[in-house]
């Protein structure tokens, strides 16, 4: 159970460390195994906003609900899908976690309620509200967090979902990824009124705008959020500030950026921030860190590892799932 | 036995889903105070609350991904869709969610979803309200679609669909809701996938279903008092489709004529004559016929709304062409 208190300790100050770290070097290993053809399809990394799923899941409890995009390794890492099943769905196994079906950008596991890996953009919001109804109807006392870039605040679902949260007044939290990019298009050239959380504002929602480089940061927010939501007091949005370091997907040659504003960002990567604050105040050693990546390093490993000698669904499967069969109850 | 109109019977079967299970509720545009663009829902507001009873804004794409998320999350919604034409603003929540998520996550999720929607022509209501595209709907694997063309269906068919774990949408035409029917005392019905046949018959089939299925039974009627013997097949189920049912009487019968009110382009009508091509091309001894509506928007003026719809004479003399043998034609021609 998260409370209200956010755990500032030097241990979990370490492992909101480890898991930025996890996410990083897991997108790192995904180029090369996209270059080697192990994974194929679309490939779209999360470096750089790392901070942004590790921060907010550290408020969420079992019993919470999560919609994410198709940029959602990070999450489902975060959220605590084993490594092996999400690399097993990278390499299109029978044992990934949605069977080979989805690959990466629909990663599932309702077990841990992670209901996808969305990649029709603001599709996952009008699910969030429904998600969020049912919870409320069922008087079960859980959040709905749903994750979405600023590319989704120009589509109508988002305006009708922030509509719907607030006048249902559903248990809610609304994560807007802003990385200023939708695909190739500047925030600028999509929206009128770039403050994105004045757009959840008027609709009456609670909405506040923060640093999405900090993990403490985003998970202070993320607290305060989902303790008001539990309390009863409706939906809440956070527009969290973010960049992504790479393309849009493994097939983007970044036309539409210069390479200083990449670097610029990169200097203030939630990874290199963390870590420069834990050594300048003498929280973390340098054998902290090699034995963090050196543990990161071996979990990716044994990940591929499963995940290459893993078995393929046989093709007599084929029509599997596309229904859910009918039981006798 | 009681006589009962299409309003009726779809009005009992919702107020029996709310009453006999707490995960029901209806949602959708004027569905409770208003009492239903179509007046089936009057009421209801009164008798199960504004918790049970959801008035939604105009959202149709919120709405409709609202009610499949609910359904994920163990609630067993009803969304009203107001008219068919509107149901198009919600063809990504439909078609990219609620088709998809079971497939996607290897079979993780299940979508519970019964969708409801007014569709077909009649009432003058022109180019935006008036449309048959239960064949979009049906070429998408993951849903399922119904069209109930009896009362009975529509009285028994959403407690069918409520209890199938999969996206349902149901078709209603809005010109059958004031018609009355027979609805049967006894619960005996045929199962929510089957193909019924109507009227047995040995010299033509005739195929439809929802808002053509009793033009097909006037049709066939009028044929009788002319002495032929007609046979008419009530799909009710587009997806899946029971082909099976379909090839069986054709293979009685050797002749089919499909009555589909939407276009006869890429339809409905053309699916199933594929199918007979396929699988039934040696039982036929003659060319698959269909009537279909004509293809254009469908327009405000009557006469011409009237035009563009298959009518029960234009299936009576179809019919007459298929049944008469091709030497007679021949000699009348000559």
């Amino acid at each position: 159970m998260s409370d209200n208190k956010l755990h500032i300790s030097r241990s979990h100050l370490h492992y909101l460390l480890k898991q930025m770290l996890r996410i990083r070097r897991f997108e790192e290993r995904c180029v090369s195994l996209y270059s080697e053809e192990k994974i194929r399809g679309f490939l779209h990394l999360y470096n750089g906003e790392e901070a942004v799923a590790v921060g907010v899941m550290q408020a969420l409890t079992p019993q919470d609900t999560i919609l994410a995009t198709y940029r959602e390794h990070g999450h489902a890492l975060a959220r605590g899908i084993a490594m092996n099943s999400i690399m097993a769905e990278m390499f299109a196994k029978q044992s990934g976690c949605s069977k080979g079906r989805g690959g990466s950008m629909h990663l599932f596991d309702s077990k841990l309620r992670f209901y996808g890996g969305n990649a029709i953009v603001a599709g996952a919001l009008p699910l969030a509200i429904g998600m969020a109804l049912a919870d409320k109807i069922q008087q079960r006392n859980a959040v709905t967090c749903c994750f979405f870039g600023e590319g989704a605040v120009a589509e109508g679902e988002f305006h009708e979902s922030l509509n719907l949260a607030k006048l249902w007044q559903l248990p809610i939290l609304f994560i807007c990824e802003n990385n200023l990019y939708a695909m190739g298009t500047a925030l600028a050239l999509e929206e009128s009124n770039q403050n994105i959380h004045v757009k959840a504002a008027s609709y009456g929602l609670t909405s506040e705008v923060i640093d999405g480089m900090q993990v403490v940061n985003v998970e202070a927010a993320a607290q305060r959020a989902c303790a008001a939501i539990r309390n009863s007091q409706g939906p809440h949005f956070i527009e969290c500030q973010t960049y992504r370091f790479r393309g849009h997907s493994m097939f983007d040659s970044q036309l539409y950026r210069n390479r200083n504003e990449v670097e610029e960002w990169q200097a203030k990567g939630p990874i290199v921030q963390l870590t420069q604050w834990l050594e300048e105040t003498h929280q973390i050693e340098a054998q902290d860190l090699q034995n963090m990546e050196h543990a990161v390093e071996q979990e990716i490993d044994a990940a591929v590892d499963y995940a290459e000698n893993a078995a393929i669904e046989p093709v007599e499967d084929l029509l599997k799932h596309v229904y859910t069969e009918v039981s006798d109850d | 036995m009681t006589e009962v109109s299409f309003r009726e019977a779809f009005k009992t079967a919702i107020v029996e889903a709310l009453s006999d299970d707490p995960r029901v509720f209806l949602m959708g545009e004027d569905v409770g105070y208003y009492g239903g663009c179509y007046a089936v829902t009057k009421g209801l507001i009164d008798d199960f609350g504004p918790q049970r009873i959801i008035d939604t804004p105009l959202s149709e794409s919120g709405f409709v991904g609202a009610g499949i998320g609910a359904a994920i999350g163990g609630m067993r919604p009803i969304v009203e869709i107001m008219t068919v034409n509107f149901s198009l603003l919600a063809l990504d929540q439909i078609i990219n969610n609620a088709a998809t998520l079971s497939h996607m996550s290897g079979g993780q999720v299940s979508v519970p979803l019964v969708i409801r929607m007014a569709c077909g022509a009649g009432k003058q209501l022109a180019a935006q309200h008036s449309h048959s595209f239960e064949g979009f709907y049906a070429h998408v694997p993951g849903l399922k679609v119904l069209y109930p063309g009896t009362v009975a269906d529509a009285r028994y068919m959403l407690k069918m669909a409520l209890a199938d774990p999969n996206p349902v949408i149901i078709f209603e035409h809005v010109m059958l809701y004031n018609q009355t029917g027979t609805l049967p005392e006894s619960n005996n019905i045929a199962p929510m996938e089957k193909a019924v046949i109507r009227k047995t018959g040995k010299d033509l089939s005739i195929i439809s279903w929802g808002g053509c299925l009793y033009k097909a039974l006037q049709a066939a009627e009028l044929l009788e008092a002319q002495g032929y013997a007609i046979e008419v097949v009530d799909l009710r189920c587009l997806r899946p489709l029971d082909s099976q049912t379909l090839i069986d009487s054709v293979r009685r019968t050797h002749k089919a004529l499909i009555v589909d009110e939407s276009w006869k382009s890429v339809g409905m009508s053309a699916e199933i004559s594929a199918i007979l091509a396929e699988q039934a091309l040696w039982y036929l001894d003659a060319p698959v016929r269909r009537i279909c509506s004509v293809e254009v928007p469908i327009p405000y003026a009557g006469h011409l709304e009237q035009a563009c719809l298959p009518q029960s004479k234009q299936i009576v003399d179809i019919a007459l062409e298929m049944l008469t043998a091709p030497e007679q034609v021949l000699k009348e021609e000559l």
